[in-house]
């Protein structure tokens, strides 16, 4: 009894499916290119490889995951559909931001070698000189 | 690598172990081609898509965990009875606290709660299956695949031995050389596709497939708190998945995302794991505290106390569940502003938890209450839990949390919530659920003494160990001094463990004898039940569940039916056709795939993890081009199966 209403509509070859699957795999490609085959400036890299991520997972939302699909009959799946899209924004919000809050401030800066630190914590053990932005990506740049 | 690297050797418990291993393959060959068990085995088993044959199989793997993780326990407990004890040597107890730790989480608690939440929600909704029966089929058997290849490494390889938690950089290659953390990379990493799928399943199920007439607040507590638990599955675990993917890169292909070498950042690690552990000890706590709710209004005789406070605090919760992580690492060391913003948030989270402690005891004011085993656990839960909620704010005060933070203070507090909170809530779920899945109950009798010792040998066990953590006893320490003066309550502390390990013993020994002797139900509802699981006309539902699906009219509808006296009887001529998913051995067949891949890439042989991996798309790629739209169950059948008289 799995759904039948939902198997039968949709029907024929999945064009959008295959379509978003190799738009995918091909944006991957371009951001590893990006940051291997390129000699782009750190900035650059991060940038674009950002670009890239965001429109893929445009991508997705639109080509698998039915984001433009809404139910006519019932206002519970659309209520429950944004519920879930602002929750997703909520912890995706907390995971990115919160991460970089967490592992930039006090002593957990020291994870990154090259600046010192700020705040309220005074050892200054192994700090490294420099000062510059936080930018996690850095040290992409010295193996 | 040779192949005395490759079997673990020279321990002589080791070897028993392999002994016991080999004689229980042998063992189990031999009888299931004896009596000719094989078909019956593939056909009734191995291809099920029912979702409460797959619930029971969840929940017979989590039990033979339980034993696992529970025999890791004692013998961790035997090294710590007296100081400086040879029982164990320093390696051999890293493993098996990471194992333990493991084990019980994962393998144990999640899945003991997904196979209660896979018997009962269905019903409890008044659904014939899930949404998705096949891939709840996947879902299993990728969770077992994943618990078989962890559970090996103690023979094969060697086992993890960086805690539970894995923290980079003692997981790194440098200092955890060879397979064994490789074995909890891949293992979770399988066991966690099968969680996540779960995670969709149940939503979609509970959110699309209720009965005509259940609103979303007329749904039983039990599946609002699965809903939920859903929600922060679909939401923590993929966090997990980037993790261990970014660790297995770093062991496997030489990356840098957690090493100390190439500028990685060890404590991402850290962090990332807790983004994903705090939300998931809330995924193993709601499912208890909705077991809890069902249990105690059933045996209060009263509709829950604070029904809607109940979901809502249960949806504050899901919430705060992702703002509390950096309570488990405050002495990283992130600084004053961060540590103060997560200890508030964390002690925040205790107020939505105390509003549900409240809301059980203002259901049992008044009522009449039934002293059954199932409410026991319940009663004994409300008590115990509570010490590990109270110390909980303890160690949420992040400058007090300086002095407890991995010592057995913490250990305590963990154990307080995840024993008395959810693996109470399994064993009541069990035995009141029991009579649904196999027709009989557990012996009550028994069951009492199994929650008394089991209880008592509880406290017994963990409530020294607060004061061994004030004392300043640290964790994961495979022995002490006798100066330290730790000794006398870590003995206490270890026949406690024991006592637990009897209980254990002792429930076992209840299904067989209730198996033996228990009195076989006649109705379904054998504990004068409130909700629509106990109203099937038999005690174990047909495969179809319902041969008419209910029309609900409020919250606890079976209950006010049976109370105005009007139980619909069913007649031949209101039956249809019922349309039911078929069997698939593709799930089994797949997971097998996935533990070839598993174990190629645990030991770096990349050609086998290819022909695994390449066996997983054949099956996925199989079942695409798969058209299989189910059978009809015909209405004869039907009235045959519920012995309906013309
Ligand atoms: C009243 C609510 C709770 C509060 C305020 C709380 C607070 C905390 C804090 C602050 C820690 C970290 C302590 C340290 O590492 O020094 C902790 C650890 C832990 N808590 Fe809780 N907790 C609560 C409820 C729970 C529940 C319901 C569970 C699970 C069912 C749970 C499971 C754990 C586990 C497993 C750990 C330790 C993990 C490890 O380090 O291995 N807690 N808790
Ligand atoms: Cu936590």
């Amino acid at each position: 009894m799995a759904n039948k209403t939902a198997a039968n509509e949709h029907h024929g070859f999945p064009w959008k499916h295959l379509i978003g699957f190799v738009l995918s795999i091909v944006l991957t490609l371009f951001a590893l290119w990006i940051a291997l085959g390129t000699d782009l400036s750190l900035t650059w890299i991060l940038i674009i490889i950002f670009g890239f991520a965001f429109l893929q997972a445009a991508l997705q939302l639109l080509m698998f995951m039915h984001v433009t699909e809404n139910s006519t009959k019932s206002n519970l799946t659309s209520r429950v559909q944004i519920g879930n899209i602002l929750f997703a924004a909520f912890v995706a919000i907390v995971i990115v931001i919160g991460s970089v809050w967490v592992m930039a401030a006090g002593h957990a800066k020291h994870d990154k070698h090259n600046h010192a630190p700020k705040t309220e914590n005074h050892e200054n053990h192994g700090s490294h000189g420099g000062g510059s932005e936080h930018d996690s990506g850095e040290h992409g740049s010295h193996e | 690598m040779k192949w005395d690297e490759f079997f673990v050797t020279g321990d002589p418990m080791i070897y028993g172990a392999d002994v016991s291993i080999v004689l229980t393959m042998v063992g189990i060959l031999f009888y299931l081609t004896k009596y000719k068990k094989w078909k019956w085995l593939w056909d009734e088993w191995l291809t099920t898509v029912d979702h409460k044959k797959l619930g029971i199989m969840y929940i017979v793997s989590a039990v033979l965990m339980l034993f696992r993780g529970g025999v890791d326990a004692l013998l961790m407990r035997t090294q710590l009875a007296v100081p400086e004890a040879k029982f164990l040597d320093s390696q051999h107890y890293n493993e098996i606290f990471t194992t333990h730790g493991t084990i019980m989480i994962i393998f144990m608690a999640m899945p003991f709660l997904i196979g209660l939440i896979n018997v009962v929600v269905p019903l409890q909704i008044g659904a014939r299956d899930v949404a998705y029966p096949y891939l709840n089929a996947v879902s299993f058997w990728t969770f077992f695949i994943g618990a078989m290849l962890f559970n090996i490494s103690f023979v094969i390889g060697g086992s993890p031995s960086a805690g539970w938690t894995s923290y980079m950089p003692l997981a790194s290659n440098e200092l955890s050389p060879g397979p064994g953390q490789n074995y909890y990379l891949l293992g979770l990493q399988i066991a966690g596709i099968g969680t996540l799928l779960t995670g969709i399943n149940f939503l979609v199920t509970i959110l699309k497939m209720r009965a005509p007439g259940m609103t979303l607040f007329r749904m039983p507590m039990f599946t609002w708190s699965s809903l939920v638990t859903m929600v922060i599955i679909i939401f923590a675990f993929p966090i997990l998945t980037v993790a261990l993917a970014l660790m297995t890169f770093d062991r496997l292909f030489g990356s840098h995302f957690f090493t100390l070498q190439g500028a990685g950042m060890d404590m991402l690690w850290a962090n990332l794991f807790w983004l994903w552990g705090h939300p998931e000890v809330y995924i193993v706590i709601l499912p208890a505290f909705g077991m809890f709710s069902e249990i105690i209004s059933t045996f209060s005789r009263k509709t829950l106390f604070g029904y809607k406070a109940m979901i809502w605090s249960m949806l504050l919760i899901a919430g705060y569940s992702f703002l509390v992580w950096v309570h488990h690492f405050f002495t990283m060391g992130s600084g004053a502003l961060v540590n103060s913003v997560f200890s508030i948030t964390t002690m925040a989270i205790g107020i939505p938890t105390g509003v549900k402690i409240f809301n059980w005891l203002f259901t049992m004011y008044r009522g009449k209450i039934q002293f059954t085993t199932p409410m026991l656990w319940s009663l004994g839960f409300i008590v115990n839990f509570v010490i590990g909620g109270v110390t909980g704010v303890m160690l949420a005060m992040a400058a007090a949390d300086y002095q407890y933070h991995n010592t057995y203070f913490l250990v305590s507090h963990f154990h307080y919530v995840l024993i008395a909170g959810t693996v109470f809530a399994c064993f009541a779920g069990l035995i009141y659920w029991y009579p649904k899945m196999f027709g009989y109950k557990l012996n009550e009798r028994i069951g009492k003494w199994v929650f008394w010792i089991f209880t008592i040998g509880f406290n017994v066990c963990f409530f020294p160990q607060y004061f061994l953590g004030l004392d300043g006893m640290p964790r994961r320490v495979y022995t002490y001094s006798e100066e330290s003066g730790w000794g006398p309550l870590n003995m206490v502390s270890t026949i406690g463990g024991f006592m637990m390990g009897i209980a254990f013993l002792v429930l076992v020994y209840n299904m067989y004898y209730s198996f033996r002797f228990a009195k076989r139900e006649t109705t379904g509802d054998a504990w004068d039940g409130r909700t629509l699981e106990w109203s099937t006309p038999t005690a174990m539902p047909p495969f179809y569940n319902f041969a008419k699906i209910p029309e609900v009219t409020g919250l606890d509808h079976f209950w006010r039916q049976k109370q105005a006296g009007k139980v619909e009887k069913l007649t031949a001529n209101e039956l249809k056709p019922i349309h039911m998913p078929s069997n698939s051995g593709v799930p089994f067949i797949m997971a097998s795939f996935f533990f070839v891949a598993g174990f190629g890439m645990v030991f770096d042989w990349m050609w086998m993890a290819i022909i695994g991996l390449v066996g997983v798309f054949g099956t996925l790629i199989y079942r695409s081009f798969e058209y299989d739209d189910g059978y009809y169950v015909s209405v004869e059948e039907i009235i045959e199966t519920e012995k309906i008289s013309k």
